[in-house]
């Protein structure tokens, strides 16, 4: 695919390209893709990681597939990721963690479900450059700080359907989901939501006695 | 012998066992324990759990954060290797476009097959499981009952190590003494649907699984299985005293590298090798059973994926434990003058009566189980508690409007974050970002319970695989073609499981983020999803009406037995992969005997 964002772009065809994304993704659901006509199941997709990788090994973005942001891109995604988890007294930024990293390997794997957020993330990302170049005559990662939570703010809103924000407004969401995934799924992101599993224990003792008072519950079990 | 390839395997063995997953690792075990040589035929790789097993990996060390893909539907971490929903170069097909006609099929190519990424549920068949046309009327009694299986239901809880307690609850048979190890102790979230559950008359208690909660006894188990047998008592012995126990971390489904699950690869295997009498070939794939003059089958001509080239070894038995649908292929694809519609199918069974478990899922918030104090839930790296079925009197009763029960199984906690994005309210449609998701998140983080609901599928004539006209796989071997329909019985089922749910999650006092369906074919999953497909060589007592004997042996080939889920007459609400084994032991021994008598 060569579809890369150019610097800069019509703000009237950023929503159209973002239309078009809504309407394609219909066309990617995976169970509609089971069979072809012929019965013949596609659930093969060249260009992934395929069905025998190493597990143990640890892979970084871009091992597997070509990735697709251009270093401005990256830094407009590094910053909207800051905006969406900032940093604070538990945790770092999303953009700490290589968050922004995470969302181009996403947005560039040959999976349906990747292919369908980046029919929504790639456009909607054209229009926040446009958008900032238009209010701020800069890229959105060197508008002013206020300026990037205001157009943050705009894309947050509830738009109605068929408004001009409709498609900004979903991006803004996927983009969101996709950030808050990327944070919390990293050893500080989980240990900020309070997980404290994934080490060996002698024994397993279960929820903490007050707890189980607290809620009025009981842990007898036969044997 | 142990690990060999088409050229270093011997000219002829006692046994030939297809497949290596929970049927033929058992077959294996079984057969090779007891002197027999066997050699073993896996169509994937070989597979090893103790290197290749991701234990203590994060989601940041995979492509997309672990989640699910065509790949890997069960995400990146998950055990399965070549294949999944399907396997590049091999397809099967779909007589239907009807998307609620679909069947689907997961398949694996590693030694051990599927054992390696189950969820490890090991429940027995009841009483009723075994007769179930004796007390509804429906499908097909087996020609065996509880009391025959039982035995082997002990034997393969104690080799295997299985944990669970004795509820005395109806058509859910407690074990023995000496069977079961301790339950691990019940999450949080599990204790508060247990005392909600209890409201609505649903009994919740510790699930069966395959796991060690304590290290087997490794003293008193090997001459219970082995009586008067000292060099396989002696191998066992040690063997499980390599098996550590769980040490309450990483999801089963990884595989467990200190093999303190049932795995085929981690516990059939290695004593099985360890006997000297077992030899395994993986990438080799079993093409047809040729038959001799009399009609009893030589061998098996395989094709080595390597090479593509095809081979022949020859064996006094052949045990097929492809997995139910692979063996009906197997079985339909070994066409000769004497057997022209497939091996053993003058019934014309083969392939007839496939059954899947009928799920559905759902999920609720639980405001109970927001902001919990800090605690670590991983536990045995699955469920620990579920509730087993409730309404036998009642649906007996015909107030139900369908025939079969169901289990609930469900998940509720702390577990290791995955790539999905943390639950927060968006209030007004206003999308959540910012410091307010970072606390919304750490609130709202473990406080969802999951259902799924786990039932029985009554056995029917639109529902079978069998040979597609046309379509071949990379190496010209004809595919399956699945029919499928899902009944009344099923989808009212399914439709019951979603008002139990929801009305559970209300009991719970937690918010439903939807209605339950009120017609159940919209919320019953695609049969084969559940991948509990079983059928399609049915066992029974009238060689006009079923495919194999109550021994698992075809009616028409008698040193050709079946040791897969093909031969359930019925599929209950437990999953199959107990049973299984159980029926794969009874199968060995019964070949063991009929070889020591001179009739193999």
């Amino acid at each position: 695919m060569n579809d890369e964002i150019p610097p800069r772009i019509d703000r009237r065809l950023a929503i159209k390209w973002m239309l078009a994304a809504g309407a394609s993704a219909l066309l990617i659901d995976p169970l509609s893709r089971a069979q072809s006509a012929a019965g013949v199941p596609l659930y093969e997709f060249p260009g992934g990681y395929g069905k025998d990788t190493d597990l143990v090994k640890e892979h970084k973005p871009g091992e597997f597939w070509r990735l697709t942001f251009t270093d401005t891109v990256r830094r407009d995604v590094a910053a909207l990721c800051d905006i969406v988890v900032p940093a604070d007294d538990r945790s770092p930024s999303a953009s700490a963690l290589g968050v922004h990293d995470f969302i181009d390997e996403w947005v560039s794997a040959p999976y349906p479900a990747q292919l369908k957020d980046r029919s929504i993330v790639l456009p909607g990302l054209a229009w926040v450059d446009a958008r900032s170049r238009e209010r701020f005559g800069r890229a959105f990662a060197d508008a002013p700080a206020e300026g990037r939570l205001a157009l943050c703010e705009e894309m947050a809103a509830d738009a109605a359907a068929g408004s001009p924000l409709e498609a900004p407004s979903r991006f803004f969401r996927r983009f969101r989901d996709l950030t808050a995934a990327g944070f919390f799924s990293t050893p500080a992101g989980m240990k900020d939501l309070g997980y404290v599993g994934n080490v060996p224990l002698p024994r397993f003792e279960g929820p903490p006695r007050d707890l189980i008072e607290k809620l009025g519950l009981s842990d007898e079990v036969k044997w | 012998m142990a690990f060999v390839t088409p050229l270093t395997t011997s000219e002829s063995y006692d046994v030939i066992v297809v497949g290596s997953g929970a049927a033929g690792g058992q077959a294996a075990y079984t057969l090779t324990m007891e002197g027999a040589r066997v050699l073993m035929l896996e169509a994937g790789r070989n597979y090893d759990p103790v290197t290749e097993t991701p234990m203590f990996q994060t989601p940041d060390m995979a492509p997309l954060r672990a989640t699910p893909t065509p790949d890997k539907p069960y995400g990146y971490y998950d055990a399965t290797v070549g294949g999944g929903w399907s396997v590049p170069g091999e397809p099967y097909t779909n007589a239907s476009d009807d998307p609620a006609r679909q069947f689907m099929w997961y398949r694996s190519r590693m030694l051990g097959g599927r054992t390696n990424h189950w969820a490890r549920h090991a429940l027995r068949n009841g009483p009723y499981d075994f007769k179930p046309r004796s007390r509804d009327g429906l499908g097909f009694d087996w020609p065996i009952s509880y009391e025959d299986v039982a035995p082997y239901y002990d034997k393969v809880e104690m080799l295997i190590g299985v944990y669970g307690s004795r509820e005395g609850l109806e058509n859910t048979p407690d074990s023995p003494d000496g069977c079961l190890l301790p339950p691990p102790k019940a999450r949080i979230g599990e204790l508060l649907a247990r005392q909600r559950g209890r409201r609505l008359g649903i009994p919740v208690v510790p699930i069966h699984r395959a796991v060690l909660t304590r290290p087997l006894d490794s003293v008193a188990i090997p001459p219970k299985l082995h009586p008067g047998n000292a060099k396989a008592q002696r191998i066992l012995a040690e063997d499980m005293r390599n098996r550590a126990a769980c040490f309450w971390a990483t999801q089963c489904n990884r595989g467990c590298a200190i093999r303190a699950n049932y795995q085929s690869t981690t516990v059939h295997l290695p004593p099985a090798l360890a006997t000297g009498n077992l030899d395994i070939l993986t990438d080799a794939m079993v093409r047809e059973v040729p038959v001799d003059d009399t009609g009893k089958a030589t061998g098996v001509v395989y094709i080595d994926r390597r090479t593509g080239l095809e081979h022949r070894v020859s064996a006094r038995v052949v045990v097929l434990a492809a997995s139910a649908c692979e063996t009906v292929r197997l079985m339909l694809n070994s066409k000769s003058a004497r057997f022209p519609n497939g091996l053993g199918n003058s019934s014309g069974l083969v392939g007839k009566y496939i059954l899947d478990t009928v799920g559905t899922n759902w999920s609720g918030r639980v405001p109970l189980l927001e902001d919990l104090p800090l605690h670590n839930e991983d536990g045995a790296g699955g469920l620990h508690v579920y509730a087993p079925w409730w309404l036998y009197k009642e649906q007996l009763a015909g107030k139900l409007g369908f025939a079969r029960g169901y289990h609930v199984e469900f998940g509720t906690g702390r577990g290791m974050p995955g790539g999905f994005a943390p639950y927060v309210p968006d209030e007004g449609g206003r999308t959540t970002f910012g410091r307010k998701l970072k606390d919304d998140a750490r609130r709202y983080y473990g406080s969802h319970v999951g259902f799924s609901g786990r039932g029985e599928m009554v056995p029917n004539d639109d529902s079978y695989c069998e040979i597609d006209p046309k379509a071949v796989d990379k190496w010209g071997v004809p595919v399956l073609r699945f029919h499928w329909k899902w009944s009344e019985h099923e989808t009212r089922q399914a439709a019951h499981m979603q008002r139990t749910f929801s009305d559970w999650i209300e009991a719970m006092g937690g918010v439903n983020t939807r209605k339950p369906a009120q017609d159940g074919a919209r919320a019953i999953d695609p049969g084969g999803k559940v991948i509990h497909e079983v059928g399609g060589t049915i066992m029974g007592g009238d060689p006009g009406r079923s495919v194999t004997n109550s021994w698992s042996q075809a009616w028409d080939v008698r040193n050709v037995f079946v040791a897969d889920g093909g031969v359930f007459a019925s599929n209950a609400d437990k999953n199959p992969t107990l049973t299984i084994m159980a029926l794969a032991w009874r199968a060995a021994d019964r070949i063991l005997d009929e070889m020591r008598r001179g009739n193999l």
